[in-house]
Parts: C-alpha cells; structure tokens; sequence
C-alpha cells in the first residue's frame, strides 16, 4: 500500500520550514544528506509502513528558507529540537543520513534522554581517525553525488539524467553546507567528546564503499556513543538509503522497533 | 591621464605538458612542477623590470596577487609593493588589490598598507579585490560569505585608517576588541582606493556608491560601456556625476621594434589556453555561495558541461581583431589604443606588457618601448580628450569626503 504524504510549513526560529510527514506509527525524524533530498524514495517508503515519518528540509535546503544567521549543524539541531516540541513529539527516534546524520548526534548530544533510538548512516560530524571526509568544493555538482554511489545504476536509477532543476538544488544545498560546515570541513571538534552521555542505544550503519566519509569515522562514532552497534552494508557507497533501500531499511525498522 | 604598467609575473618555467596532461594549471596542479631556482631568477628580473618602468617614465606599477598557479608569482601583493615602496622613487604602487576575504585580520592588513604608504612618501594606491573563487579555496576562505566579508573588510580598514584608536570592532565576520595599530597611512584622509573587476555588476555598484574609481580588466568595449552604464546610474542615485577619473582600463599590449616580432611574443598572452587565471574546473572558479544568485542557473548548465563558458573563448586573431589585445610597433599600438580610449574614455590605463615565455631581453624592450614612446602618445591623446586621472579631477577619495554634493559638504565638515 502506498503512502499517502502531506507538506506542510512550520515557523521555526523565524523562517519558514518545510516538512514532509507520512506513515503511522511511533515517530521519526529522517533528516537528510548534504546534498539535499528528492521528495519520494524507497527507503522513505518503508520507514512510513511503520512509522510516523518526519522530514523536513534542513533550513535553507530544497524549500526550506535560508536563516542568514545560521553558522553549524548545532544550530540546525537546535531549530529541530525546537520543531519536535512545537508538534509535541517527544521520544522520537532520529535517522541521520550523511550530514544528517551529523545533525542527529548533535540533537543527541544536546538532549541526552530525549529520544527512542538513533540511527547514524554514513553520518558526518567526526573527524576520521583514518582518512578525510570528500571535499566538495573541488569537483562538479554531479561529480560528487556519483562518488556517493558504489553503482553508477543506482546514482542513476534515482537521479536519472540530472535536470537543470537539481543542479540548481545542488548548488543552493552546496552553499548551504559551506555556510555551515565549511571549517573544519563537515566534522565537529567538540560533538566527539559530547556524545558519551546519549542514553539513546544507537545504531551506526555504513556501506563498505563509502566514499564520501571513511568507515573509520562509523566506529569513532560506535566507540563514542554509549550503546551503539555498528555495521556495514556490503557494495553500497554513502548514499546508502538511495543505494540499498531494502537493507538499510530492513536495519533501521529493527532496530527502532526491538524492545 | 594616469598610465601604468601591469605584468601577472608569469611564473613560466615549469613543464606546460605536465600541466596539460593534469588538464588544470590552477589551483590543484602540483607545486612539484615549481623550481624554485627559477623562482628566485624570475622574482629579481621581475624587480629589475619595475625600476626599468620607473626609469622610462611610466605613472604606475600595478601590482596583484593570485595563488597556487604558475600564471601568477605574487602570492601576497603587499610584498612586492613594499620592496617597490623602498626601490622606486616616482611612480605609483597600485595594488589591485589586496583579496579582502582571504584576510583573517583586515587591522592588520591596514597596517601593511599604512607601513607602505609611509616608506613610498605617499605613493601608495589600495585597490581592493574580492578575489577569484580559487583564491579562496586556495586559502581555505569559505567563498559562501565572499562578499559580505570584502564589504565589512573593507569598512574596518578605512575605520582603521581614519578614526583614532583605541576603537572596538564587533562585526558578523569581524570581532576585535582593541583596534589600535601604531602605523597609519600619510596619504590623508587616507590613499586613494581603486577596485578592479569583470564581470560582477554588484561590485560595479558598490565601487560607484564609494565614489572609489573602477578599472574594467580588459573587457570588451562593449562591455565596458555597460560597466560604465551601471556606475553612472548608482552614482546619479549616490547624488554625483561620475567622469573619466572614475574609470580605468587594463588591456593586455605588447610592443616591439618588429609588428612580426611584437605578435609572436603576443601569443604568449594565451599561454594559459585562453584563460587568464590557468585552465581550471569551473567550480574552482566559482564555488557555491561566491558567485551572484542571478547567475545560478546558467553557471550549473556551464559547470557540468552542458553550457558553453559565458565568458567565451575567442581565439588570439579574434581577440587581436577585437582589440582585446594589441601587438606591434609603437606607432601601431598607439594607434590601436587611441581607439580604445576614444571608446572607453579611461582616466586610468593600465598596459599588461608581458606575459608566458616572453625572453629578458624582449620584456625590458617592451617596457622602454611601452613607457618612453606609447604612453607619453596616450596620455597627450587623452588630455586632448579631457580624460583626467583622480589627481588631476582632484576627486575626493570617497563619497563622504565630497564637496559637490549638499548632503555630503556637511559631513566632510
């Protein structure tokens, strides 16, 4: 059965915040890449067949409004924080894809007790012990969301032959990232030290080609947070949720609902 | 009229056919390639050269920077302007200019000019320059508050120059809390300021509302006009009548004995394929967040290939054609560049002499040739036309310090 999804806009922290809500069931922030997010996938799909499904546009991203104040991920964290007690939904569980995923340990770290579960998929925001994190300011905008594919086919079977509209939405969502993330570049000195108290049990998943963030910052992540397991998806590249759905799905859904 | 001499030091020997295999010369093109034997022989001619323009009567050295690409050796401009400010005697050092964003602390960059300024006696102009996107990327500079950056840099510069200290700076991109630097500019209220640029139609618009002079960096005519078209309307909005001494033009013009020889060395002008600041990706060039909003759409399409460069790629013929670049003997040149000066109606000229591989010998020959015979023709040719340089105009430095404006005589008082 296929979900039925609504758009709605939500005043946070003085600008207006797109949100996509769809599925039933306890609730879920999924918070998106870097790169910004298309409005459908299949792993959005899965999540809404169990779960009450939130994602916003992180703000200045997609149909997000740009806070010309905003500087870190933290802030995004905060504005978020903000949007779950303003719909009053406390306990969610967080889904963090890449930068998201950054954003997700931030509101963790922030909140310690305040969610369900965390999920952290090729998540940005640490340093990695071994290896740098892809900068992408060096390559073209379809350069870089290819090089987040294990599969050409995938990067294909998702994007298609890239509109004009989507490289527009990829440079916004790049200036976006250098706003925020520009130095250090996508990772936080600080959220490492800060994410020891997350009550939350974590779970940190990673495809075994992610060439966007080394696998060595999946176990930084494993080894800082309280609880966390940690795995790895097999011929998958960062974009993992728009490369293997059905896995990283089949993962997360588990991992949210085991008691 | 105020002629100047202008080269980007051309740091040309290295291997081309590296950089053609690597397909970049910019910013990513390893400095393996870099000889730094041959850095010290090309830093000291180039020296050599700036005294030679001196000797031969030129107004000005213009002087720029660029960074990790062999199309350009000055690395930091304010270096070289200071060896000039302590080896010349006469001419101008105009710096066009000093990448405000790429300074962490604009204080002390106003120091550095005032230091300059005071060992030259005065002869220090401060152009001001946003920077290339490259430049940013080579700096680890986030390119996303490119502006913003420049336009408060640039404020806390002047702040720093005319207001006495101890001050505080509490700004978006700028915090410091003891503004108090022992070095000041002896060019009172401070040197004059002059802003180079291309293509940006908002940094055209924030030049005519300083009042500060805009050099077009070899522009078509064409263009050129539209440059001036919208300086004049901002500065009709900023309450005055802009003339010739708000505008100067650099045009890429070599010069020797022989038109045969004068083209052959003029080549050299495309040595980086066309591109003046090296064959570069084009997000290099224009990383997210520095180039205007207005241009989003088209720049993707160019960036991912499916756009030809907005900016062309004429050929060397075109661009002689065009009078984008003018080679041959002196009575050529001249004659080419009263035509260019008719059209363009310059206060200040800039003539980019040398470039590539030219040799020593052909370089110094171009320069006495370009300073004892080309520009005093010019400068006589655009007196003839009115053209006068701020000097001449006595044009304030800023818009503040006008007179022919009501609301500003206050001000100034």
């Amino acid at each position: 059965m296929s979900v039925s999804w609504t758009e709605t806009v939500k005043q946070i922290a003085g600008i207006n915040l797109h949100l996509i809500r769809g599925g039933d069931g306890p609730t879920v922030l999924v918070l998106h890449h870097d790169i910004g997010t298309v409005d459908r996938l299949p792993f959005y799909e899965a999540l809404a067949a169990r779960f009450n499904v939130l994602i916003p546009h992180h703000p200045g991203w997609g149909k997000s409004e740009r806070p010309q104040w905003l500087r870190h991920p933290r802030d995004i964290a905060a504005m978020y924080a903000w949007l779950l007690s303003d719909l009053n939904e406390p306990g969610a569980s967080l889904v963090g894809l890449g930068f998201g995923g950054w954003i997700a340990a931030e509101m963790a770290s922030l909140a310690p007790a305040s969610y369900h579960r965390l999920v952290l998929i090729g998540a940005m925001g640490i340093k990695p012990p071994e290896g740098d994190i892809a900068d992408q300011a060096i390559v073209s905008y379809i350069d870089y969301p290819k090089a987040g594919f294990h599969d050409e086919a995938a990067f294909k079977r998702v994007y298609g032959d890239v509109s004009t509209d989507q490289l527009e939405a990829w440079d916004i969502a790049r200036e976006m990232s250098f706003r925020t993330a520009w130095k250090p570049y996508m990772y936080s000195q600080t959220l490492p030290h800060l994410l020891g108290g997350v009550r939350a049990p974590a779970l940190v998943v990673w495809g075994d080609d992610d060439r966007i963030v080394p696998t060595s910052a999946g176990q930084a992540y494993a080894k800082a947070l309280r609880e966390a397991t940690f795995t790895t998806i097999p011929a998958c590249g960062h974009f993992a949720e728009m490369e293997k759905p059905d896995a990283v799905a089949k993962l997360a859904i588990d991992f949210m609902t085991r008691t | 009229m105020h002629m100047m001499y202008f080269t980007e030091q051309p740091m040309a020997a290295y291997d081309a056919k590296a950089g053609l295999d690597y397909g970049a010369t910019a910013l990513n093109f390893s400095n393996s390639y870099y000889n730094p034997v041959e850095g010290s022989r090309l830093y000291n001619e180039y020296l050599e050269e700036y005294a030679l323009v001196e000797e031969c009567g030129a107004d000005g050295i213009m002087l720029n920077e660029h960074h990790n690409a062999p199309f350009c050796m000055q690395a930091r401009t304010n270096m070289f302007a200071s060896i000039l400010a302590a080896v010349t005697h006469r001419v101008k050092i105009v710096i066009l200019g000093n990448p405000l964003p790429l300074s962490e602390n604009p204080v002390q960059l106003s120091e550095e000019l005032s230091m300059i300024d005071m060992i030259s006696k005065g002869r220090l102009v401060s152009g001001f320059v946003r920077g290339g996107g490259q430049e940013q990327l080579a700096n680890g500079v986030n390119p996303a508050f490119n502006r913003e950056r420049f336009v408060e840099a640039h404020d806390l510069v002047v702040k720093t120059w005319t207001t006495p200290g101890p001050f505080r700076w509490e700004g978006t991109h700028y915090q410091q809390r003891v503004v108090n630097p022992w070095a000041l500019p002896l060019q009172k209220p401070y040197p004059r300021v002059w802003i180079p640029g291309v293509l940006s139609k908002e940094t055209v618009i924030w030049t005519a509302q300083q009042r500060y002079p805009y050099i077009a960096l070899n522009t078509s005519i064409e263009a050129t006009k539209k440059i001036h078209e919208t300086y004049d309307e901002a500065a009709r909005e900023a309450g005055y009548t802009p003339g010739p001494e708000n505008f100067g033009y650099l045009i890429r013009v070599h010069v020797q004995d022989t038109e045969e020889k004068a083209l052959q060395n003029a080549r050299q002008f495309m040595w980086m394929q066309g591109e003046f600041t090296g064959l570069a990706h084009p997000v290099w060039a224009n990383p997210a967040g520095y180039f205007s909003p207005s241009g989003r759409r088209g720049f993707v399409e160019f960036a991912v290939g499916r756009a030809i460069n907005p900016r062309g790629n004429p050929t060397f013929e075109q661009q002689v054609a065009d009078t984008m670049i003018i080679a041959g003997t002196p009575d050529q040149v001249i004659e080419r560049l009263k035509y260019v000066v008719e059209n363009t109606r310059p206060g200040i000229m800039a003539l980019w002499g040398n470039d590539g591989t030219v040799s020593k010998e052909d370089r110094r020959r171009c320069i006495q040739l370009m300073c004892r015979e080309v520009m005093p023709a010019i400068k006589e040719f655009g007196a003839g036309l009115g053209l006068k340089d701020p000097w001449e105009a006595n044009a304030p430095v800023h818009l503040r310090y006008s007179t022919d404006i009501p609301t500003q005589k206050q001000a100034a008082e």
